[in-house]
């Protein structure tokens, strides 16, 4: 019985923490180049809300996964021409993001909420693999954008550590300075890796309305854009350990749903309510933790994070 | 002279910042497989011309050749591609990396996929050849600074430079590793490369450059061999006036300790241990020099007996009263003076105006304002009359600190510190970054201090500026102190292998080998 329930939990976390695996992803390319983006929230929103929406208009939801992840780069574009050409500061431009696409997904979404319609991902069991026990229910038998999630995060792992240009990723986030003197174009691959993180953000929105809960409803996303950003320095910028904690927390997650049928929670329906807040210590708990441990770390953060890089400083 | 011979040649070149001409018409020729020095104090112009040559600037005037061939220079790739490679000052190595990422950065040429090992293998071809042993799979922040500026000339010499600009390479070097690196360059010379160093070190310039080409104010002065010319020689062609060396300096007249140190051990900012267990004595009326590479826990010793950095263990006394666990307030109320490393950030309030940050340690003192109000015309008046003591040039008490330059500013530091009659006075780093005149003017500050009966603890990279004026020198190395030697008795060659942490002299060269 406990053991059944802990399959489910898994699958399900696995399930649920797949959209803030993609935006943390792409968070990390971001910060590895040197650009705060703490617009994540907003562009996951607005993801959630166009893909819905198109999915709905059109009948495909492979083409409002596509619009999404267009409107989370088109929305990234905007960070990274205030941030990296216009030298804004990164964190009042990155609120100023969320401020925008939690407003506006409002307002475009209105007319959806009460649509239940719209078509949804599949769900794709891996033929043979899906029947294993317990393996197959958690890694097998889910809805496809779980699988690419999967593998999204060591094809980034090896993108950020073993190819080229991962190399001048990480050095660009480190000593711009140093990467301009040998020939590497730091603000267009900044402009490259902001937009690519906005990308990642407007598919984790996508992943939320076109399959973990497929629906549109007001601020859907409920802060998982800001846990994204505390996972990227859970993960000390690193995909695996971002899909370590994505799916921990997906678990957490979906820990009151799944435990209130289990037999001392039915008999104590009041402790729901403190369920529900584990999925916020958690976060906390995760804050402290990396705290103290980035401190003693040598290598963290990415060392220029949050400053915009100009070649000539004393003035042009 | 016929251009062929010359590997560089700039002519005409001019470079304007705002506000500032940085080069004027600068004519400047390299030849072919010499070392040519290029002289001047900061801000002459020279990093200038050297970052036009290697691409990071534009000219706004005049025309370079390489090798007698006309060339545009629009960025780093462009001067790579042309053979010039340049060693900076401050290292363009990401800490966070291995020498092999660092070297194979921004190549093109680097297949998609990284091969480690392969590259790891040419660092390695590379580093033997020219002889800068370095370990290919070391993270940049494991290595020492000379190896990591080993890693910059591998850098360079792997894109294929043949003409080396070096800004300032000795600048962060212990002696041995400064000697080390002059015969690396002048067999690279032998072999035909050309190099081109910058220096503001006089005895430098004419031990390692064939010729020297001395800058002031952007202007060149003159060009010509280092044979038969003296330091005295450079030294007025770089500053525009004859030069003292040496200071006058009356024998040391040691008092009572002021300031003693037992046992102190301390953290850093990544609370790792930065000082063991260091103990040290400083009388009144003598200067103690703390020698030592960058790094080594100089920061650290001067902010805790500033009281900015708390203790793990042992105790400080100053003037004879015994501290724990000090504050920043109860060190300066019991007389302690710093004139800290970082005049920008740490020593003045850049857009507070010259007389505020003259009475930053004095507005406290009932003279200056009863109660929560303050008597501006007595600061005003206190400001004033700093200003005429220290010669401070400034346009007036009312600009912000941060329009002043480098020495005066740091006149504006040692006039508010010394000001409050300390018992104990910190020098970090005076002169760093100051040109000769200015130089001149804090030492003597500081010996004055020294001649009012001040116990001083001077801590300082620079090893000539120690035996300048120290009395007594120490030698600290990775928070420990190494040594302590009287000044008169000290020996150049001992302190420098104590700095790289040798013990004695034998075994440090076989090491070095």
């Amino acid at each position: 019985m406990e053991f059944a329930f802990l399959v489910t939990l898994l699958a399900a976390g696995i399930r649920s923490g797949t959209a803030i695996l993609f935006s943390t992803i792409g968070e990390i390319f971001a910060e590895r180049s040197g650009v705060l983006n703490l617009g994540i929230e907003g562009m996951m929103l607005m993801g959630a809300v166009t893909a819905y929406g198109i999915a709905f208009a059109t009948g495909n939801p492979w083409i409002g996964l596509g619009v999404a992840i267009l409107v989370g780069g088109v929305m990234a574009l905007l960070h990274a021409v205030v941030t990296i050409s216009l030298r804004a500061d990164q964190v009042v431009s990155g609120l100023a993001l969320t401020f925008l696409g939690s407003g506006l997904s409002a307002v475009l979404g209105a007319p959806l909420v009460e649509v239940r319609t719209a078509p949804r991902l599949p769900n794709f069991p891996i033929p043979v693999l899906a029947d294993l026990p317990i393996l197959g229910p958690i890694l097998f038998n889910h809805n496809v954008i779980v699988y690419a999630g999967l593998l999204a995060a060591p094809l980034a792992w090896w993108y950020i550590h073993r190819t080229r240009p991962g190399m001048e990723l990480r050095a660009i986030g480190e000593y711009p300075a140093a990467a301009d003197a040998l020939g590497i174009n730091v603000n267009l691959q900044r402009y490259a890796y902001v937009v690519f993180g906005g990308m990642m953000a407007g598919l984790g929105g996508a992943s939320l309305s076109l399959a973990i809960t497929p629906l549109w409803i007001e601020d859907m996303t409920a802060g998982q854009g800001w846990i994204a950003v505390g996972l990227v320095i859970f993960a000390s910028w690193d995909p695996l350990r971002a899909a370590l904690g994505s799916y921990l927390f997906g678990a957490i997650r979906r820990l009151p749903l799944d435990s209130q049928n289990l037999p001392f929670f039915l008999a104590n329906p009041q402790l729901g309510y403190f369920m529900n807040m584990l999925p916020y210590l958690f976060v906390i708990l995760l804050m402290l933790i990396s705290a103290r441990s980035e401190l003693r770390r040598r290598i963290g953060a990415p060392a220029a994070l949050g400053q915009p890089y100009v070649r000539e400083e004393r003035g042009v | 002279m016929t251009t062929a011979t010359n590997a560089v040649e700039m002519r005409g070149i001019t470079k304007r910042f705002p506000g500032v001409l940085a080069n004027d018409q600068i004519d400047f020729a390299v030849m072919t497989g010499e070392i040519h020095a290029l002289l001047g104090e900061n801000g002459a112009g020279k990093s200038t011309l050297m970052n036009i040559l290697s691409g990071l600037y534009r000219q706004d005037e005049g025309v370079i050749l390489i090798n007698g061939r006309h060339v545009e220079l629009t960025s780093p790739r462009d001067a790579i591609r042309h053979g010039i490679g340049m060693v900076h000052q401050h290292f363009l190595l990401t800490q966070s990396q291995s020498v092999t990422e660092n070297v194979f950065l921004g190549l093109r040429e680097v297949s998609f996929m990284l091969d480690q090992q392969r590259m790891a293998m040419e660092v390695q071809r590379i580093s033997e050849q020219y002889r800068l042993p370095v370990d290919p799979n070391a993270k940049i922040w494991q290595l020492s600074v000379g190896e990591q500026q080993r890693v910059e000339i591998i850098k360079v010499l792997f894109r294929g430079a043949e003409i080396l600009i070096l800004d300032e390479p000795t600048a962060v070097l212990t002696p041995q590793e400064a000697e080390n690196l002059f015969i690396t360059l002048r067999s690279m010379a032998a072999d035909g490369k050309t190099i081109i160093f910058i220096s503001h070190k006089l005895e430098e310039v004419l031990s390692i450059a064939s010729r020297v080409t001395v800058l002031r104010n952007g202007k060149v002065v003159a060009t010509q061999s280092t044979e038969g010319v003296t330091k005295t020689d450079l030294a007025s062609m770089m500053v525009g006036r004859q030069v003292l060396f040496q200071l006058e300096k009356p024998p040391v007249q040691r008092g009572e300790a002021r300031l003693r140190l037992k046992n102190v051990s301390a953290l850093d900012d990544k609370l790792l241990p930065a000082l063991h267990s260091v103990s040290l004595t400083v009388h009144s009326g003598e200067i103690v020099g703390v020698a030592g590479v960058a790094g080594n826990g100089q920061r650290e010793l001067a902010e805790v007996i500033c009281g900015l950095r708390p203790l793990t263990d042992g105790v400080i006394e100053v003037a004879g009263e015994s501290m724990k666990r000090p504050s920043a307030r109860q060190m300066i109320d019991a007389g302690v003076a710093y004139v800290p490393e970082d005049r920008n950030a740490t020593g003045s309030a850049p857009n507070l105006s010259v007389a505020e940050n003259l009475v930053l340690k004095s507005y406290r003192k009932p003279e200056m304002g009863a109660g929560v109000m303050l008597d501006i015309a007595a600061m005003r008046r206190s400001a004033a009359s700093l200003v005429s003591a220290f010669n401070i040039v400034t346009p007036g008490i009312d600009t912000p600190a941060r329009k002043l330059s480098g020495g005066n500013l740091q006149k504006v530091i040692l006039a508010r510190e010394i000001s409050g009659q300390p018992q104990v006075l910190i020098a970090a780093s005076p002169t760093r970054g100051l040109d000769i005149g200015a130089t001149e003017t804090v030492r003597k500050i500081l010996l004055e201090e020294r001649s009012q009966g001040a116990a001083i603890l001077l801590i300082s990279e620079d090893l000539d500026e120690i035996f300048a004026i120290s009395d007594r020198i120490v030698v600290l190395y990775e928070g420990k102190i190494m040594g302590e030697f009287e000044a008169q008795e000290a020996d150049l060659t001992q302190i420098g292998l104590l700095m790289a942490g040798g013990r004695d002299v034998t075994h440090s060269t076989q090491a070095q080998v």
